[in-house]
């Protein structure tokens, strides 16, 4: 259990945590896990319709130190993209920046699969604006 | 005095060697470094009186006679060498096995290595508070049953088992009853004719001596235990065990059980009061906090706990100024979360939450207030960072969430 600068890091200065209102039609909120598993991550995006750039980002991570630095990671780097670039956003990635080992890599994974669910969230809401709190609570 | 940091609070793992124990193993690194077996000069014999004065030692602690004592090289030998010993040994009696499934791996893969051989295996369930009964035992036994093996106190959650009572059981149906006593003697009072036990593992490096070393009580009467080895070789420890003398570590392992025996019950009380304070000072500053095992039915020095909506190794990793483990998944080379919290009935998102303080005989008082402080605040950042509690907070129930992992 020898973990990364970059990993610790994060773990003791995790960037960006919170939470945004996910009532909000511009947020996306993405639950991903389970406590089950041992790795929860929350992950919510708040976007401008008009440009499509992610504004914001928050995290919460229930997880081992490197799910919480990948989480918190993937908020960083959300922060000023637009949507097609969040979605261009590799685990591999995540790996390769954190220093992530072999058993360690399934957080990254997840961390994408939170990307990939906060966006869809959002492109439900606009497509539904009327289901937007349904889709929310049912992240 | 200064608070030394980190704060070794991991006592189940291994413990310090005692000072006074390293001191009487000195001598026998480098001048009385003569084979225990060689009967022809003083060398030998030097090295020999020291063996027979360590076995002495560790017979005393457990009302045994000093014939009665394997030394092996740690628990894991003698667990194996008392299970398969008694199932070569036995097997036309029968071929069936008793243990639990909380057992520690050494006794449970034994059973499995037997099972591929053709051995039946009962493996009982445990309660709630991780404890058997004599009931439990006496209905799993029958007409094959050779061998019950069940631990005395468990490695991960301190709790102790009716040992006594469960020996009278096998006594009555005759059957032999093993104890993997690795985490009982040396910390609490055991007697083998008190516990009625035939066979029980012990190890030198839980109770303040090296590792490496370990012995295995073998009875001799009443009913005299046979055992086929595992070993082959030059005949040593009465052909049940061959290999040359580990003299220094066997010297070690001896000295070690004189001190236990001595200071039992003052440290036993002394590492309560410690244990105690620990968890009352977290628990009266956290809630959600819950104690794994029974409550009172345990270790002095086992404080097994699970922080709910915390995961285990990221609380490993908030206070990495103090050594204790986790049963988290993630600190497991199998990525599954701990067999014994699960066998206890206790959800897998707990498991994941849990943390096994082990204290011992060089623990403080300050380290124990230090613990209390870096646990409180770890807990409570970790959990402003979790989702969960988040959720918990608005009122949601995790367990009717329909969770995008499963």
């Amino acid at each position: 259990m020898a973990y990364s600068d970059k990993v610790v890091d994060h773990y003791n200065n995790p960037r960006n945590v919170g939470s945004l209102d996910k009532k909000d039609p511009s947020v996306g909120t993405g639950l991903v896990g389970a406590p089950e598993c041992g790795d929860v991550m929350k992950l919510q995006i708040k976007i401008n319709p008009e440009t499509q750039v992610i504004e914001d980002a928050k995290f919460k991570t229930f997880g081992c130190g490197s799910a919480i630095a990948s989480s918190s990671l993937a908020t960083e780097w959300l922060k000023g993209r637009t949507v097609d670039d969040a979605l261009a956003i590799k685990n591999t990635a995540i790996v390769k920046e954190l220093n992530l080992p072999p058993v360690k890599i399934h957080c990254s994974v997840l961390a994408e699969d939170a990307i990939k669910a906060a966006v869809q969230d959002y492109q439900n809401k606009q497509a539904q604006p009327n289901k937007a709190e349904e889709a929310a609570g049912n992240a | 005095m200064a608070l030394k940091l980190p704060i070794y609070m991991d006592y189940h793992a291994t413990t310090p060697c005692d000072p006074r124990v390293f001191e009487a193993m000195r001598p026998y690194f480098t001048e009385v470094f003569g084979n225990a077996a060689s009967r022809n000069h003083q060398f030998g014999w030097e090295a020999e009186e020291a063996v027979e004065n360590a076995r002495k030692q560790a017979a005393d602690l457990i009302g045994a006679s000093s014939k009665e004592i394997v030394f092996t090289s740690g628990a894991t030998e003698s667990d194996n060498l008392a299970i398969k010993g008694v199932a070569d040994m036995y097997y036309e009696r029968g071929d069936h096995i008793i243990t639990a499934v909380t057992e520690h791996k050494a006794v449970l893969d034994s059973c499995k290595k037997l099972e591929k051989r053709g051995f039946k295996v009962t493996y009982l369930p445990i309660g709630p508070d991780g404890l058997l009964t004599p009931d439990d035992i006496k209905n799993a036994i029958t007409d094959k049953t050779i061998l019950v093996t069940i631990m005395m106190a468990n490695n991960e959650i301190g709790v102790i088992q009716p040992i006594s009572e469960i020996g009278k059981v096998c006594r009555e149906k005759g059957v032999l009853f093993h104890t993997d006593a690795t985490q009982a003697i040396g910390k609490i009072p055991f007697n083998v004719n008190e516990l009625n036990v035939d066979l029980a593992s012990f190890s030198g490096h839980k109770i303040y001596g090296p590792k490496g070393v370990g012995g295995l009580y073998v009875r001799r009467k009443n009913p005299r235990v046979v055992l086929v080895p595992m070993m082959d070789g030059g005949g040593h420890e009465r052909g049940m065990r061959s290999g040359t003398l580990n003299v220094t570590g066997i010297v070690g392992l001896g000295t070690a059980c004189e001190i236990a025996k001595n200071e039992m019950p003052a440290e036993n009380e002394r590492v309560l009061g410690l244990r105690e304070k620990l968890r009352k000072g977290i628990m009266e500053e956290i809630p959600d906090v819950y104690v794994n095992g029974h409550s009172t039915q345990r270790l002095a020095g086992n404080l097994n706990m699970s922080f709910a909506y915390v995961e285990g190794e990221s609380l490993l990793m908030g206070m990495n100024d103090i050594a204790v483990s986790s049963g988290s998944a993630c600190t497991s080379a199998s990525l599954e979360p701990s067999y014994v919290l699960k066998a206890l009935g206790v959800g897998e998102e707990l498991a994941h939450s849990s943390i096994r303080f082990g204290l011992g005989r060089f623990n403080t008082e300050e380290e124990v207030d230090y613990t209390i402080g870096r646990v409180n605040e770890a807990v409570n950042r970790l959990r402003e960072l979790s989702p969960l509690w988040e959720m918990v907070q608005e009122g949601i129930d995790l367990s009717k969430v329909q969770w995008a992992g499963e």
